[in-house]
């Protein structure tokens, strides 16, 4: 990659991270959000959240497939589920994630 | 601390919630320390030189579209498809920052300011409930998250030829993370199944759909709420 793409990348990304996160605060700011949006906004991180994980730990690119990090990622749910600390939770991920890649 | 009792609204100065973020966000920022050394290694990987890496930690500051970005370019994509899925990624920021508004006070430019502070944890955890934010607690708990971030980015970056991200496992870091997330956000049986759904939606677009857009869409199954609650729930 040449210099120039890596910087128009990196300029390019910072620029619309901090439009996106500016747009709410800027538009919405000391006004309260009707009653329909609040409800939908409450439920907006559950599906991120969970469309996140699904991605990563269950696909490569345009490809479903199920790999060590998703066996890792799977014990590390069951020690969220259990009320473990999110250390334990993120060194669970590594160890069986890394454990399995070593065994196979 | 003690936690039986009541909290009244006046003792909690803005100084005592920014050090009770900075603290709740402490586990975060480890974790967050170990994804962001990730970064610099697949960076470097993907064709950034190590200042690069480094000033895309400092200046863009988000997870998901850092990795997603130069996901892109390393399998090939161009520079407009690589902004084009770190802008998708982000676009969660925008219910967030929405949600955030009527907490923060100030013009429109401070008010743009002070939202440059929302990430996934800090948002998650500042919440109070009946849309309510502890601004403060937030700053404190992205400014955490913000100093390991780039001093793993760094160490990444520069020494990432020492090891082997797939071998440590490290990729899985990122999906328990917001595993962790979603579990603390599941507070009731409706929000419970937005998650489930937006899940499937997301894996069933992942063969059809550029990078990006998967996660993005998932975002429909929060029209859940546009129905009145019922009662109890």
């Amino acid at each position: 990659m040449s210099s120039q793409m890596m910087w128009a990348l990196i300029g390019g990304c910072a620029v619309v991270t901090e439009l996106i996160k500016a747009a709410g605060p800027v538009a919405l700011g000391g006004r309260e959000l009707p009653q329909w949006a609040a409800g939908v906004i409450g439920l907006m991180a559950a599906a991120l959240l969970a469309a996140l994980v699904v991605t990563e730990a269950l696909s490569e690119g345009d490809r479903i497939r199920v790999g060590a990090d998703t066996a890792g990622v799977a014990a590390a749910g069951l020690v969220a589920w259990r009320g473990g600390s999110v250390l334990l939770i993120v060194g669970v991920a590594v160890v069986v994630t890394a454990g399995l890649r070593a065994l196979t | 601390m003690p936690d039986r009792e009541p909290r009244e609204p006046a003792q909690q100065t803005p100084r005592r919630s920014f050090r009770e973020g900075l603290r709740a966000g402490l586990p975060y920022a480890v974790a967050g320390g170990v994804l962001s050394l990730t970064f610099g290694v697949l960076a470097r990987e993907a064709g950034f030189s190590a200042l690069g890496a480094i000033v895309m930690s400092a200046i863009v500051f988000a997870g998901s579209a850092q990795f997603a970005a130069i996901s892109i370019v390393a399998g090939g994509g161009g520079v407009g498809a690589a902004i084009g899925a770190a802008a998708l990624m982000n676009s969660r920021f925008l219910p967030m920052g929405a949600a955030l508004a009527p907490s923060l006070p100030g013009r429109a430019l401070k008010r743009a300011a002070q939202g440059q502070t929302v990430v996934d944890a800090s948002w998650a955890m500042a919440s109070r409930g009946e849309g309510n934010f502890d601004r403060h607690f937030l700053f404190g708990a992205t400014a955490v998250q913000y100093v390991t971030w780039q001093t793993g980015t760094a160490i990444g970056a520069i020494g990432g030829s020492a090891f082997d991200p797939l071998a440590l496992g490290l990729d899985a870091i990122f999906p328990a993370f917001f595993l962790a997330l979603l579990l603390a956000e599941l507070r009731d049986r409706r929000s419970g199944a937005v998650a489930l759904a937006g899940g499937l939606i997301a894996l069933a677009l992942v063969p059809f759909a550029p990078a990006g857009v998967p996660v993005l869409a998932a975002s429909v199954a929060a029209l859940a709420g546009l129905r009145r609650r019922s009662a109890g729930a």
